[in-house]
């Protein structure tokens, strides 16, 4: 009974005060043939030594590898004090701050956090957050459409470049509300191009959807989509990689009307892909469409400065099948984590962080493509990502590498058949000039010796 | 007062010295200028010290399970043990990248796998998809596998689900986003589903029915296996809402009711931290005629080697941008195999010991239950509406003043159809000296209540704040440090 207090002659009383011969009794009202035994497959119980040398020895099993994949998931130094602090039990065993009274602390940080995830968005408001960077980007669309009921139209126009898993759970989570997405596909340099939308004869757009920097690395051209989206009367939504906007020109600027994000590289660590953090954010007057928590300032009775959660008329528990999302729980523990991390950063830190990936990954970019065989896809400028073509298929390069101890990257062949043979390499401020000389030398020897165009051993 | 905010303590040039890299020799000369801010953002100027120091200080000013019992109806308030937390974070599970190839994650892998294996064991599922990151998704994806598993059988008309009146608010808005009509049926008087209003909701537009059982009302629903027999019948399917499971851990299976799909909250039966609100794991179970369409990806054993499953053709598709809440999943499993087989039934046995102990010292003391014929699940529901009525002390005041006592409040007006109710759940990690401790505070309320209502009424006086002016913060929404905003 790893985690139970009672003695077993306090068990005794408190069934003789409840008139109860055993605990069986208490269940009395189920029907007996649905009572049965606990299933013999699981496992005898362990004690902390013992699952600790079982996850010791399976974490064990998960070789460390030196990464230059991104695709929505970076590796950034993490300072110490963000997990230290954000571990404390007032912060990870604290339930939803509903009783407000009882969540000052954690309150008052998520009013922190908003301010800043609006700062570095260039955005009025930003909200409690929202699971990860792919519903947060399908709740944004959904919000467009809310927004923009003038325009009749229930069809989102997306880049192609908009991170495929964005895309694929958006069409999950809003197919049922008969929501549709139109394809702005690339065109030979990597950006948009927008002739399928002026062949269109559809009912409209109520909103646009891109994202900078988007899956593959580069920018979009927001002029040209600001101005498409007033051409079609729709919403601009944008994507965004916080860590980026440490240094580059905020949505918010370029006239984005809700902007959404992966908040991964905001002191949260990769751990196999979850637990995230769904950013969004938006102008003052989508304010009221907007899903999930707020926390906000007010005074207390006695007129004092006060933190509570606020306009939750937006959610199900109250408004049931007319909320704006059937969301219910943010991800707290990860905006307490990005709270800590961003302040322990600044401003000026984040720049930093910002500018040494994306040194970092020119030397990468101009490593890589030194070696016979490699080129990019196209020569556009990049944040911390871009697309390299090979001369043969990349996932068995991919597992050369692996065996080597290098995560290269990501194959995006499939995904992007457009592209061929299509790998998307990341390199951030971890990386050092010597791993990216390993990383050089070991891919030189792959392509030289045409190692990985055989059997493909590791499935991606 | 509340602290300051972090960027009231901030002064310009103040740093962390050792948490961002080195500037670089030279900007970025291949960016065009007009990509790139033209100020840095507007991050605080602290120190290391000033942040740890004022998230300490935050952190000392929230109620949590590791300072203070949490009574709180339906949410499973249990200990989150540190074992889980520290094994969860060895840096060999915290370094694996998403697009890591298989063969680098064995070990990882193998637990989520033996994850899924051992929730399908304990919920008499055939199979479980680890993907929904919460428990409002895992519920949108069963009802939306409904909806894929009608559509399969080109049975085009089922357009409504049914929900009972006392259900989650999360049952219904998820059944709105996947674009059924919502059919509300009454409660009886006894906690049980009213089957002549269920009889009257079923037909050809049936989807299914949305259940938690034991209910929001904390009591099983007798019938189950009729109601199952008759949603069946029909042509619909039912779902279970886990919300309530550590009632019957290791005794009752959802399948065994005749459940077709449901969703686990691990971060209630299964012990995962709360954060403050998240991130929560919501891991859906399913019947085998459902399978082909779980949500993707799942963890697949081929041969000796685990592997990531992302195509399915069937599959209602993706719910998360990878694999789901996995550190939460990681905890949820070092949990499950230190209770083993033997301590799943010591949760239910436990967690139902406390709350009829509870409820039964309380309904001594003068309480109202209003249920009082019933058994209580794991949770039970307690009505003030006479107190109100003698006292105008309200379920909200009567919650704050739990506050001053140093527990947290119970769910409030919730479910709703019981007036002035208190939704109590103990867990089974509350010793019987903290049930009796809490059982004296609310008898030293209720007692000033009825002597000086106006004390419990202006409640809680021994809080870092008094009662938050929630109109104000509605009507001139005050979302963020700055300038004040036009909506």
């Amino acid at each position: 009974m790893p985690f139970i207090p009672h003695t077993e002659s306090q068990v005794q009383d408190m069934l003789r005060r409840l008139g109860a011969d055993s605990i069986d009794d208490l269940f009395g009202e189920i029907p007996a043939l649905l009572q049965r035994a606990a299933p013999p497959e699981i496992p005898a119980g362990l004690g902390e030594a013992g699952i600790g040398r079982i996850a010791k020895a399976r974490a064990g099993r998960n070789h460390p590898l030196l990464c230059f994949a991104g695709g929505g998931a970076y590796e950034h130094h993490i300072p110490a004090a963000v997990w230290d602090i954000a571990s404390r039990g007032e912060f990870y065993s604290n339930y939803t701050p509903y009783q407000a009274e009882a969540a000052q602390g954690s309150l008052q940080l998520t009013y922190e956090y908003q301010t800043m995830i609006a700062g570095l968005t260039g955005m009025d408001v930003a909200n409690a957050s929202l699971y990860d960077g792919a519903t947060a980007f399908a709740e944004a669309c959904l919000m467009a459409v809310r927004c923009n009921r003038q325009s009749g139209s229930r069809r989102i126009a997306v880049a192609r470049t908009v991170h495929p898993a964005w895309r694929a759970v958006a069409g999950t989570l809003l197919r049922g509300q008969g929501l549709k997405f139109v394809e702005v596909p690339l065109d030979a340099g990597g950006k948009a191009d927008f002739g399928p939308l002026d062949r269109d004869s559809g009912d409209g757009f109520a909103a646009i959807a891109v994202a900078a920097p988007n899956y593959l690395g580069g920018f979009p051209d927001f002029g040209a989509w600001r101005a498409r989206a007033d051409k079609e009367q729709a919403l601009l939504v944008v994507g965004v990689n916080p860590v980026a906007l440490g240094m580059l020109r905020p949505p918010g600027e370029w006239g984005a009307d809700i902007v959404c994000g992966e908040g991964q590289p905001l002191g949260i660590p990769m751990s196999g892909g979850g637990p995230y953090l769904g950013l969004l954010a938006c102008k003052a007057r989508y304010l009221r469409q907007m899903p999930g928590r707020l926390a906000g300032r007010t005074v207390d009775s006695a007129g004092n400065t006060a933190y509570a959660l606020t306009l939750q008329a937006r959610e199900q528990h109250i408004r049931r099948s007319r909320a704006t999302s059937n969301i219910c729980t943010n991800q707290g523990l990860m905006v307490t984590a990005a709270t800590l991390h961003m302040a322990l950063l600044g401003g000026e830190g984040l720049r930093r962080v910002a500018e040494a990936c994306h040194a970092r990954t020119v030397e990468l970019v101009d490593a890589l493509t030194a070696i016979g065989g490699v080129r990019r896809a196209w020569d556009a400028p990049f944040f911390h990502e871009a697309v390299l073509c090979l001369d043969r298929p990349v996932a068995p390069v991919l597992a050369a590498l692996a065996d080597q101890g290098i995560l290269g990257g990501i194959d995006i062949s499939a995904e992007y058949p457009e592209l061929g043979n299509a790998l998307l390499v990341c390199a951030t401020e971890m990386r050092t000039a010597r791993d990216i000389q390993a990383y050089a030398s070991a891919l030189t020897g792959i392509m030289r010796s045409g190692a990985g165009s055989g059997e493909v051993r590791h499935a991606a | 007062m509340p602290p300051e905010l972090i960027f009231e303590k901030a002064r310009p040039g103040r740093r962390a010295h050792a948490q961002a890299p080195a500037p670089e020799a030279a900007p970025p000369a291949d960016l065009p200028a007009e990509l790139i801010r033209e100020q840095d953002a507007r991050l605080p100027e602290v120190s290391e010290l000033d942040v740890v120091r004022h998230y300490t200080r935050l952190s000392k000013l929230n109620f949590s399970i590791d300072t203070n019992s949490y009574p709180l109806g339906s949410c499973t308030m249990k200990y989150n043990p540190r074992g889980c937390h520290r094994l969860a974070s060895l840096p060999g599970f915290l370094d694996v990248h998403p697009a890591a190839p298989d063969s680098a994650a064995q070990g990882l892998l193998e637990c989520l796998y033996e994850l899924q294996e051992m929730l399908a064991r304990v919920t008499g599922m055939e199979a479980i998809s680890l993907a929904p990151m919460a428990g409002a998704q895992g519920e949108f994806a069963g009802v939306a596998m409904f909806n894929a598993y009608h559509r399969a059988r080109e049975d085009y008309e089922r357009d409504e689900i049914i929900v009972p009146d006392a259900a989650h608010g999360t049952n219904p808005a998820t059944a709105a986003m996947c674009g059924l009509k919502v059919r509300e049926i009454a409660t009886g008087k006894d906690g049980d589903i009213e089957l002549e209003a269920l009889d009257a909701a079923l037909g050809p537009r049936t989807a299914g029915i949305m259940l938690t059982n034991p209910s929001t009302l904390g009591v099983f629903e007798r019938r189950i296996l009729d109601i199952s027999k008759r949603v069946h019948a029909a042509g619909g399917l039912l779902y279970y809402d886990g919300a309530n499971l550590n009632a019957l851990l290791g005794r009752v299976r959802p399948g065994d009711m005749g459940f077709d799909a449901m969703h686990l909250n691990l971060h209630k039966t299964f012990s995962t931290p709360h954060g403050g609100g998240g991130p929560g794991a919501g891991a859906v179970g399913v019947a085998a005629s459902l399978k082909p369409f779980l949500p993707v990806p799942l963890v697949e054993k081929m041969g000796g080697a685990y592997r990531w499953r992302s195509e399915a053709p069937q599959s209602i598709g993706r719910l998360a941008a990878n694999g789901g809440n996995i550190g939460v999943l990681l905890r949820a499993w070092v949990y499950l195999r230190m209770l083993g087989r033997e301590g799943l039934r010591r949760v239910s046995d436990h967690a139902v010991l406390n709350a009829n102990y509870l409820a039964f010292r309380l309904a001594e003391a003068g309480f109202d239950l209003a249920y009082p014929s019933r058994r209580a699940g794991h949770e039970f529901v307690v009505s003030l509406k006479r107190l109100r009525d003698e006292t105008g002390v309200s379920a909200a005041d009567f919650a704050k003043a739990m506050l001053d006592e140093g527990f947290h409040a119970p769910t409030v007006y919730f479910p709703l159809l019981v007036p002035e109710c208190l939704l109590i759940e103990p867990t089974e990690t509350e010793s019987p000296e903290a049930l009796d401790a809490l059982i004296d505070a609310m008898v030293r309320i209720r007692d000033q209540a009825l002597s000086d209502p106006e004390a419990v009424i202006s409640a809680p006086h021994r809080m870092p704040i008094r009662r938050p002016d929630e109109v104000l913060a509605a009507r001139k929404p005050d979302l963020a440090y700055g300038p004040a905003l036009e909506s």
